[in-house]
């Protein structure tokens, strides 16, 4: 029986890309619907009420919203393959503290780094550096952070990789030469093919950004 | 072998109530001890690096923090009583996304009507009551979010009614006339033991910002 699965997204998001990857892991088929954000479709603003965002699971008609939830949902209906979060609810409590962690830093200060000049960009890029550093402390010597397998915080944070290469346009650093083991993690988890065929590629991505600051006023 | 459960907490954070009152439906015997955020303890700063943040669960000496976490952390290690969440999938991630909205919401639209003035207070309390009557409308002719008896989201929201006296003291308006269904959900939910254990007045919130904005 299909599994009458829609997802409603927008390309460079990394929410959007963070579902595609669970999606991909778990061998499920779907459709997928791309949002115009200057245009939000109908279905968007009815499955959508509260926030209007993207992305958006639709399962059978129900709505399933925020990333964070939508990949922990897919998890949890979907248990039969390639487990996400650990079985211990330990384990599972520190997959979740870093996935919030990756939601509260990265993608926030990633986005004053394109969208900022000065000090608040400066601010940002400091800032930016030590959560990854944080991060990178956090990965140690595992191939991943689910350990020898893609795990939830694999799937929320190796989005952030499509952005790399714009942050570090604007931002006029490199995140290899202060991150090199993320670097080599995210490397790993592209070859992948739940990963490689569901996150942007980094130059579409610095392109998307170029137009955003020509639109917002940006220099 | 006996659990050890000890709560790193602050008095009137909303966000430690949230773990006391989950700890409270389990009954779960934790010690509790009280931060200085002015003088954090070593035990703070080694059990949480990162935030640097109340509130800490540390069971058996390892560290969970951010409340929500904690909370879904206490449901599932203590699963033989008064579950939280629900234990269908799609009911659940609805339980954690009316959590997350709260997080997303409220506490901002809060902490703008007690510091700030004129028109960002004002938009600040428009936003606080747009939020709390959409609340209100999840909520519908339910006894609580969670059904018959209370879940995951009547333990995240609840602890924020101690905070309604002083945003409305400090904002001169009136949630309870806005929002009639809330407060008297707010009220069902404190002849709760749990939750009347666990809430610290209103009264006594008010007298704690009192005190910071004395500090300023």
């Amino acid at each position: 029986m299909a599994e009458e699965l829609v997802l409603l997204g927008f390309w460079p998001s990394i929410f959007g890309m963070r579902v595609r990857i669970a999606l991909a892991e778990k061998g499920l088929k779907y459709e997928y619907k791309e949002e115009d954000l200057w245009n939000k479709s109908d279905l968007l603003l009815q499955m959508n009420p509260v926030h209007k965002k993207v992305p958006v699971l639709i399962h059978k008609g129900k709505p399933v919203c925020e990333s964070l939830i939508l990949v922990q949902y897919i998890d949890e209906v979907w248990h039969n393959k390639s487990p996400l979060l650990p079985s211990d609810p330990y384990q599972r409590s520190v997959a979740r503290f870093w996935a919030d962690f990756v939601d509260k830093k990265i993608f926030d200060l990633g986005r004053k780094i394109w969208r900022t000049r000065g000090e608040e960009h400066a601010a940002a890029k400091k800032e930016f550096i030590e959560s990854l550093k944080l991060l990178e402390g956090e990965l140690g010597n595992k191939p991943y952070f689910g350990g020898e397998n893609l795990g939830y915080v694999d799937v929320v944070f190796v989005p952030c990789y499509s952005w790399f290469y714009a942050y570090e346009k604007c931002g006029n650093f490199s995140i290899e030469e202060e991150c090199p083991k993320l670097i080599a993690w995210a490397k790993r988890c592209m070859q992948k093919e739940s990963v490689s065929k569901s996150l942007v590629d980094q130059e579409k991505i610095y392109g998307f950004v170029l137009h955003m600051n020509k639109v917002l006023g940006i220099e | 072998m006996e659990d050890e459960v000890v709560l790193l907490d602050l008095c009137p954070s909303a966000f430690a109530m949230r773990v006391k009152i989950a700890l409270e439906e389990k009954g779960v015997k934790y010690e509790c001890k009280q931060e200085d955020l002015r003088n954090k303890s070593p035990l703070l700063l080694e059990m949480n690096p990162i935030h640097k943040k109340v509130p800490v669960l540390i069971h058996n000496g390892r560290p969970i923090s951010e409340s929500l976490i904690i909370v879904q952390y206490i449901d599932e290690v203590w699963n033989h009583k008064s579950p939280l969440l629900p234990s269908d999938p799609y009911q659940r991630s609805q339980a954690l996304f009316w959590a997350d909205y709260i997080d997303k919401k409220i506490y901002d639209s809060g902490r703008r009507i007690i510091w700030m003035e004129k028109e960002e207070q004002e938009e600040a309390k428009e936003e606080l009551m747009q939020t709390l009557k959409t609340l209100e409308g999840e909520l519908g002719d339910k006894l609580y979010f969670g059904g018959e008896s209370m879940g995951y989201v009547d333990v995240a929201l609840v602890p924020y009614t101690s905070w309604f006296y002083t945003y409305e003291t400090c904002g001169n308006f009136s949630i309870e006339e806005g929002c009639p269904k809330l407060i008297t959900w707010a009220k069902r939910c404190k002849e709760n033991e749990s939750v009347s254990k666990a809430l610290i007045g209103p009264l006594e919130v008010y007298s704690f910002v009192l005190q910071l904005k004395k500090r300023l």
